[in-house]
């Protein structure tokens, strides 16, 4: 095939080109011709189909996702805000730390393993082009009805991709979400987390300046990787009977990612980077024309220099292909060596593939003969924008209309009694050993706090022992039943959590997953999410800091259920403060904070016992939740409790048993006045945390709660001695006592067998 | 008797890190000119009487669903020994 | 001050923290890179755990050939106490400086979780601080961790008194005999798949601080 070049393209303006076959719609191509005043070459071309593809300009979430900048409020803390390639909050002591949760849904489909192998890649890599060591990792993940048998495919496959990459890497795994609903049968959720921090001085941004510095790609060769990977993989939907999708997946390899990062601190450490970008989705494309058109507006490249591990790929080719384990750096010409020196040293094949110009043009030569000329604005950040018509879904109203209210209740003591346990082993809220024992969670050894704990918590500084805490959440059900309180409940969820392990909620991320955004009830829901977040991050003085957006997650003509999953990062002053979820002194009081009401329906009962999913889900109050994380903060700095542990799926039930089994120790408890022990145990009302207090801190305690107007109800006692039914003295038992006299009697062992015994026997 | 190998390899076009690894060892350690190494799995299947057409099928069909990911492997199927 | 070395591969993970652990013991850290051909001024030399060159073509195949190994095993020769964790027990191992293998776990999962072990061994250099017998909790993370070697080499080592560290309470990885650990016979060389340097801090990693004695039990044979 010939070379397509710049003087090629304005000799032949009218040779037809497969812009619909690249996924840019015929206006979208007229443009393309009209910036350039000529056509595209066939490698321009595949630039701009792939940086205005959906998955890399946001062209239909962008009108959306400007809220969170407008509805900002005000914070100090904020250092370095949306659009670069994270967001960097400062958390004190001249410490900055950077977070950003990234989708790998569609990859992790079609090749588990891989797919969620490379979404920790790509992840960590955004990191790192901060200028921040990686300190962790999570992953939230969302499989379909965990008996089928794709589940059983997809699953362990995951699990193992990101343990294998992620343990390889030498990042601490220490939290995240593992959720099963049919609605994601054919379309697994696989987002990653990556958090990492640097001192304030450190912090990189991806521009090119300084004309005549050198721009240099290092690391992992240039393969035929995902080769469109982006717009055909992230942006088709799986159906079964569809031609078979290209073949190339990217293999991981996480050796060279460590070196990688152990490489790319080094040169940072030592001064010798003016700019940086990692290379993700449209590799050698996005990275040229960002760190262009963030910088000095010019760029030139000769793309015959990029080293190659197929000799036959053509120029746009090497543009397009997503080789992971890539970066790029702008390097002044004094600094090239020493450079290069370094990588050498970790063994990273590193090439000057062009350096920074004042022309405001991206200009890229093969072999002598210049195939692309283009304003890199145009590439990276002037992409189509669209408006995209919504609508509210059509049957919303009726699924609002059949709450939970009319689903059978258990009645007799015995019935609740079975209720707890058949919760408590439910997929949703059983034991995720299974699959986070195959992360490590120790490496680096300032792990904290890690899975099943509230939120993940990492040490920064070893010698003042400050710390930042990570809790992802997001309930989707209530998403679906009303997505603008479904996001801010998933915001509330992820605050609440950080607030409890003791931490000052201080930021937040996001990846929000979606249907088809073509589909008017799919841009509703995903409008309406967006909204709930912004306010709710206004209204809780949380900024957004950055996020992604994947769409087109469906099988068929089916959307999953919205899933705005909700990442919210707080610092901590010592770590040694911290607040764990495990009781275990006897005569220590149990605490419920904030209100219970009836609020049942989008609930874990309901949907384990009923299958059931509609009504409208709990009530939000963002005011008690600032009220609640701020008793939680002072409870755990000034040393007033002793565990806690946020209400949330399966309600004051499943967070009483948890508590219980992380350390082995039973307790007393009893229904509050005025309550229904059936909505006491079961009700997910929102704002709520149970806490447990020493007994020499219960006055003060109190008179704290009371000062706020934070409701705090005695519940139960810490009680390791009650022995169980059969007079075991020894025996763990959580005992309630019901209203009428009656009491229910719970062997901590049962319950652990309950808790414990469903992921082994669906994948072990 | 019958002895079926199966040998599975990572398509050409994808990236075999182990394959790297060994490449950079095999030449730090002495053995020049070495320009790839590609890491794959044998299997050697022995099967109680003859490799008859059907048996065959399912073995080609378990190669490809089951010893080899389709995805991102090739594999072989031959028969070694026929008694 | 007592000088641990502490050797970084490429791809070596735990280097930090046994950096760290030694610290804490109170002796001083010295890291050494794989590519240097001696280990210089150290007491003691710590081969840590990770994923040396991915692991790749077999746990610690090539990382025994890495330069700075020659002078290791030289040295282990004359006395040098030599502790491998987790990878550093298999690169040992393909050293030849302890018997036997590391495979895949039989659950043919990475596990990362607390483990029970029994101290069986404990006029070793990194071990002496412990007495017979002693129940610890320190954390696994592995996901070729299963130790295996042939009867003879086994009952040799149980004969000679030769195995370190034993798992309790159930074996996470079908290891032979539940070894978890073991020693030459000068018991100046110790290997053991669990992580010490994990098991330091009350704060960090597993509850409690049952792995610093085998940084402490270093120096207390050093100094004598």
């Amino acid at each position: 095939m010939t070379l397509d070049t710049v003087a090629a393209a304005q000799a032949s303006p009218d040779t037809a080109q497969p812009f619909a076959e690249l996924g840019l719609k015929a206006d979208e191509y007229q443009r393309i011709r009209e910036i350039l005043g000529r056509r595209p070459t066939s490698s321009e071309l595949a630039m701009y189909s792939v940086m205005w593809s959906e998955h890399c300009s946001y062209k239909s979430s962008k009108v959306h996702l400007r809220q969170f900048g407008e509805k900002a409020p005000p914070s100090d803390a904020l250092l370095v805000g949306i659009g670069e390639n994270a967001g960097v909050v400062d958390i004190g002591e001249g410490w900055a730390v950077t977070f950003k949760v990234e989708s790998h849904n569609h990859p992790s489909y079609v090749e588990p393993y891989q797919g969620a192998a490379t979404g920790v890649g790509g992840i960590v890599r955004d990191i790192i082009s901060m200028g921040a060591r990686p300190l962790a990792v999570m992953d939230p993940l969302r499989f379909g009805a965990p008996d089928h048998p794709d589940t059983k495919r997809v699953l362990p496959g995951v699990v193992a991709g990101i343990g294998g990459y992620g343990n390889c890497l030498g990042l601490p795994n220490i939290g995240g979400e593992v959720v099963f609903d049919d609605c994601y049968q054919g379309n697994p959720l696989v987002n990653a987390l990556c958090v990492g921090a640097m001192k304030h001085e450190d912090i990189h941004l991806a521009s090119a300046k300084g004309v005549g510095n050198k721009v240099i790609l290092y690391g992992a060769r240039t393969g035929g990787d995902g080769i469109g990977g982006v717009s055909v993989l992230a942006s088709e939907t799986f159906d079964e009977t569809g031609p078979a999708k290209r073949p190339s997946v990217q293999v991981g390899d996480p050796f060279m990612e460590k070196l990688l990062i152990e490489c790319t601190l080094e040169v940072l450490g030592a001064g010798l980077v003016e700019g940086i970008q990692d290379l993700g989705g449209a590799g050698i494309s996005c990275a040229t024309s960002e760190l262009a058109s963030n910088g000095d507006g010019g760029m030139h490249v000769w793309l015959d220099r990029v080293p190659l591990r197929d000799a036959t790929l053509s120029p746009e080719e090497i543009l397009m292909s997503e080789s992971q384990e890539r970066m790029c750096a702008v390097v002044t010409p004094a600094h090239v060596d020493d450079f290069l020196r370094i990588c050498r040293k970790w063994d990273v094949e590193a090439v000057v593939i062009g350096e920074v110009t004042d022309t405001g043009s991206l200009t890229i030569d093969w072999h002598g003969e210049q195939i692309v000329a283009v304003p890199p604005r145009t590439v990276a950040h002037e992409g189509p924008v669209y408006e995209r018509p919504s609508a509210r879904p059509a049957g919303l109203d009726d699924l609002q209309a059949n709450d939970a209210s009319r689903l059978p209740r258990p009645a007799t003591p015995d019935d609740l009694a079975r209720t707890v346990r058949d919760v408590v082993a439910a997929p949703n809220v059983a034991d995720k050993a299974w699959i986070t024992d195959q992360y490590d969670r120790y490496v680096r050894g300032n792990t904290v706090l890690a899975q099943p704990e509230d939120s993940g918590m990492i040490r920064v500084d070893e010698r003042t022992g400050r710390g930042v805490a990570i809790a992802t959440d997001c309930n989707s059900r209530f998403a679906r039943l009303d997505p603008y309180a479904g996001a801010q409940l998933a915001f509330a969820e992820a605050y609440r959590n950080v607030a409890t392990t003791g931490a000052v909620p201080l930021a937040v991320t996001n990846c929000l997953n979606f249907g088809s955004p073509e589909d008017p009830e799919v841009m509703w829901q995903f409008a309406e999410a967006v909204r709930g977040l912004a306010d709710a991050c206004q209204q809780a003085g949380t900024p957004v800091t950055g996020g992604n957006v994947s769409f087109y997650n469906s099988t068929g003509d089916v959307a999953i259920h919205p899933t705005p999953v909700v990442g919210v990062l707080g610092v901590i002053e010592d770590v040694a403060a911290r607040t764990p979820q495990a009781w275990h002194t006897d005569g220590e009081a149990i605490y419920l904070l904030g209100d219970t009401h009836d609020e049942l329906s989008g609930s874990e009962w309901a949907h384990v016992i009923h299958g059931h999913l509609g009504g409208r889900p709990p009530r939000v109050d963002l005011h008690r939740e600032r009220v609640l994380a701020e008793v939680l903060v002072a409870g755990s700095r000034d040393g007033m409790l002793s565990a806690a542990h946020d209400v949330s799926d399966g309600g004051v039930a499943v967070a009483l048993v948890e508590m219980a089994l992380r350390a082995d120790v039973g307790a007393r408890l009893w229904v509050p006045d005025g309550l229904d022990p059936f909505v006491f145990l079961f009700s997910e009302s929102a704002g709520r945390a149970v806490v447990v207090v020493p007994r020499s801190e219960e006055q003060r305690f109190t008179a704290m709660c009371a000062a706020r107007a934070l409701p705090a109800q005695r519940i139960g006692v810490v009680d390791s001695g009650l022995g169980d039914d059969a007079g075991r003295p020894s025996q763990q038992v959580l005992v309630l006592a019901l209203p009428g006299g009656e009491q229910i009697t719970w062997p901590l062992a049962d319950l652990r067998e309950a808790h414990g015994r469903t992921l082994p026997g669906l994948f072990g | 008797m019958a002895r079926v190998v199966v040998d599975v390899m990572l398509k050409p076009e994808i990236l075999d890190p182990q394959g790297r690894a060994v490449q950079g060892a095999l030449t730090r350690l002495g053995l020049a000119g070495v320009s790839d190494v590609r890491q794959g799995k044998r299997f050697e299947i022995t099967l109680d009487g003859d490799l008859d057409a059907d048996r065959e099928t399912v073995l080609n069909r378990l190669a490809e669903e089951l010893l080899a990911n389709p995805v991102i492997e090739d594999f072989t199927v031959r028969v070694a020994e026929q008694a | 001050m007592t000088k641990i070395g502490v050797i970084t591969f490429p791809g070596s993970l735990d280097d930090g923290d046994v950096q760290r652990a030694v610290r804490v013991a109170g002796a001083e850290p010295v890291p050494l890179w794989h590519a240097a051909t001696t280990i210089g001024e150290v007491d003691a030399v710590v081969v840590p755990g990770g994923f040396s060159y991915g692991d790749y073509l077999r746990c610690g195949a090539i990382a025994r050939f890495a330069p700075i190994m020659a002078d290791v095993v030289h040295h282990a020769g004359d006395g040098l106490p030599v502790l491998g964790i987790c990878n550093g027990f298999q690169i040992l191992c393909e050293t030849h400086l302890l018997p036997g293998v590391l495979t895949r776990n039989e659950s043919l999962h990475y596990v990362c979780r607390d483990q029970a072990l029994t101290v069986e061994r404990t006029d070793t250099a990194w071990t002496n601080e412990y007495e017979t017998g002693d129940r610890i909790v320190i954390p696994v993370k592995h996901g070729e961790g299963r130790y295996v070697a042939d009867d003879a080499t086994l009952d040799w080592l149980e004969g000679e008194g030769l195995v370190v560290v034993r798992y309790a309470d159930g074996n996470p990885n079908g290891s032979f005999r539940d070894i978890a650990g073991i020693s030459n016979e000068a018991g100046n060389v110790v290997g053991l798949m669990p992580h010490p340097e994990h098991a330091v801090e009350d704060l960090t990693g597993t509850p409690g601080t049952d792995g610093l004695r085998f940084f402490t039990s270093a120096l207390q044979s050093l100094v004598g």
